[in-house]
């Protein structure tokens, strides 16, 4: 039900037309918390948009859109194995700098047919374009997007399921409200997400808007995250204690003698 | 090998209806509780059958499920400390402990802890240690597990023919065993110098520190071939050695790292120490000389898989690792 009400309701605003006029475009996310809890497998977020009516696509002027969501940055080494005496070993390494723990990018079409390359790579629409700062030596740097070391990073991280994008990830429901599914895999880091929208039209950027959505753990989750580190030592005794105390009671359970 | 991600677990069935899947609370990602228990089970049966904590075989199978490697390790050293208290409960009923040989075992375990974890630092920072820790388990386990596969058969071989088992003669003790400082375990039947033992305890500190392991599976036949201990000695002594560095692991974990996971701890030592139970039955059914050709046969295998993972060709020559510090 609840799912049904926010469509509805920006479908009301969208036909209200004048009242929208302010905002070039509103959105809104099904739940902009994502709460863990021990049965957490995943999740699927519902972004809504509406893009101004006076902007509205029509046939002569067909809008798009594109979404990208990042998750909470972290950083990365990404490391190249090399023959040594027969054996494969970690030979060189990268490290990726406050890059996105998650990274999904949604379009109505296949970016490179709504901007031109040049645009898409000042917005950073794209895996490709999007900007992972790299150290290499003493310097801090992106790089050209055919480097081995950044392409076999978001060969892994696409093949974690962390990264994608998705040319038919953006669903117009009307000319001018579109709907995008955001699916969250059961690894999905815990943090503050971004949500940015941008429409284009004619290859140009119209309009821009971002939400943030959050990931964090509650309840029992949250309680023995938070112990285990603002109380390391209570933590590490009350595992300690746990472990003996199952190996005892086991040790009771199964005496023969 | 630490370079090594976590792949594959969007490969794992789900079924939303059942509570089979339960989310880890450290390591962050949600798992098969059955997969979890069948691990804890497996793992233990090994451990409570050979006296060998499982930790080589426990923490490559959970960053396989794609637990973070140095959540993976502090884990499974609290589902090594309970199978392990509950296996050197039922030894010590069963007075199969030697305490002492234990303590001694220990006080040079500790020391070489202390220069594992040097060590450990030093190559971290030549950037070799990888290189090193798989050279260390292939030629560690090679070794080891290739000598136990050859003495045990010789002798299952001596007993198929019938012929008489050479029995302990006293004074054909080798050199090390005959230097000064030497002490009686009469629970182990032997009187033999300190040295060594101290020695064989630095040694497995060392190593363990380095190989990320308890270190069992290398004391059981150190002690059964260098110092002459029964098996079922070595066994419990050694169950006892890996209950107190374990717990010590678990409190120098938690308390440096914050890399505990109690939920992934807890499913683990549930089947764990269930599975110690019928393992430390199974090997007490089973004649010495078949439990130490099938602890080779184990250690081997274990081996010959770090072997091959290291000479083969890898589907793809880049992997990517979350650096730790930067959390």
């Amino acid at each position: 039900m609840k799912r049904l009400a926010a469509p509805l309701l920006l479908l009301a605003l969208a036909l209200a037309g004048g009242d929208a006029r302010g905002a070039e475009l509103v959105l809104s996310l099904s739940k902009a918390r994502v709460t863990i809890t021990s049965n957490f497998t995943g999740d699927t977020i519902v972004l809504f948009g509406v893009i101004a009516p006076g902007e509205a696509a029509t046939p002569a002027r067909p809008q798009d859109v594109i979404v990208t969501v990042r998750g909470p940055s972290e950083s990365f080494t990404t490391w190249r194995k090399e023959r040594f005496l027969g054996l494969w070993v970690n030979a060189d390494s990268r490290s990726f700098l406050a890059a996105p723990s998650y990274l999904a990018v949604l379009a109505n079409r296949d970016p490179a047919l709504i901007a031109g390359s040049e645009m898409l790579r000042q917005e950073q629409v794209g895996l490709d374009n999007n900007r992972l700062l790299q150290r290499i030596g003493s310097d801090y740097a992106d790089v050209v997007p055919q480097d081995p070391f950044r392409q076999a990073f978001l060969r892994v991280k696409q093949a974690q399921g962390l990264y994608f994008e998705r040319p038919a990830g953006v669903e117009f429901i009307a000319p001018n409200v579109f709907r995008a599914t955001i699916p969250l895999p059961g690894t999905a880091p815990i943090g503050p997400y971004e949500v940015v929208v941008k429409t284009f039209a004619d290859g140009a950027l119209m309009s821009r808007g971002a939400l943030r959505l959050e990931v964090a753990k509650i309840d029992f989750e949250q309680t023995v995250a938070t112990t285990a580190q603002d109380h390391p030592w209570l933590y590490g005794l009350a595992t300690a204690l746990m472990a003996l105390g199952v190996g005892f009671i086991a040790n009771l359970a199964f005496r023969r003698d | 090998m630490l370079g090594e991600s976590c792949y594959g677990l969007s490969t794992l069935p789900t079924l939303p209806d059942l509570p089979v899947t339960i989310y880890l609370p450290i390591a962050e990602l949600p798992v098969n509780i059955f997969t979890l228990l069948a691990l804890g089970i497996a793992v233990g049966f090994i451990s409570g059958m050979f006296g060998v904590g499982g930790g080589f075989l426990m923490t490559p199978l959970l960053i396989f499920l794609g637990v973070p490697p140095a959540v993976a390790v502090a884990s499974v050293s609290t589902h090594m400390a309970a199978s392990s208290f509950s296996g050197t409960l039922t030894y010590l009923r069963r007075r199969m402990v030697d305490v002492r040989l234990g303590l001694m075992l220990l006080a040079g375990g500790l020391t070489g802890t202390l220069a594992g974890v040097v060590a450990f630092m030093l190559l971290r920072r030549h950037g070799q240690l990888d290189l090193v820790i798989a050279v260390t388990y292939i030629v560690m386990l090679g070794t080891i597990g290739s000598l136990m596969v050859a003495e045990s058969l010789r002798a299952l071989l001596r007993e198929w023919r019938g012929e008489k088992t050479n029995v302990k003669r006293p004074g054909a003790h080798p050199w090390f065993l005959r230097m000064p400082f030497k002490m009686r375990f009469r629970q182990s039947r032997i009187y033999v110098s300190v040295i060594p033992v101290v020695v064989i305890g630095f040694a497995i500190g060392f190593l363990g520190a380095l190989m990320g392991i308890g270190g069992g599976f290398i004391l059981v036949p150190a002690l059964i071939y260098l110092l002459r201990v029964p098996t079922l000695t070595s066994i419990a002594t050694s169950l006892m050695l890996t209950l107190v560095t374990m717990t010590a692991a678990i409190l120098m974990h938690a308390v440096l790292n914050q890399t505990v996971d109690a939920v992934l701890g807890l499913v683990l030592m549930v089947g764990g120490t269930i599975g110690a139970q019928f393992g430390a039955r199974a090997g007490q059914a089973m004649p010495a000389e078949k439990l130490r050709l099938l602890l080779g046969l184990l250690v081997l295998a274990v081996g010959l898989r770090v072997a091959v993972d290291q000479i083969v060709t890898p589907a793809d020559f880049y992997a990517v690792s979350i650096d730790e510090a930067a959390r």
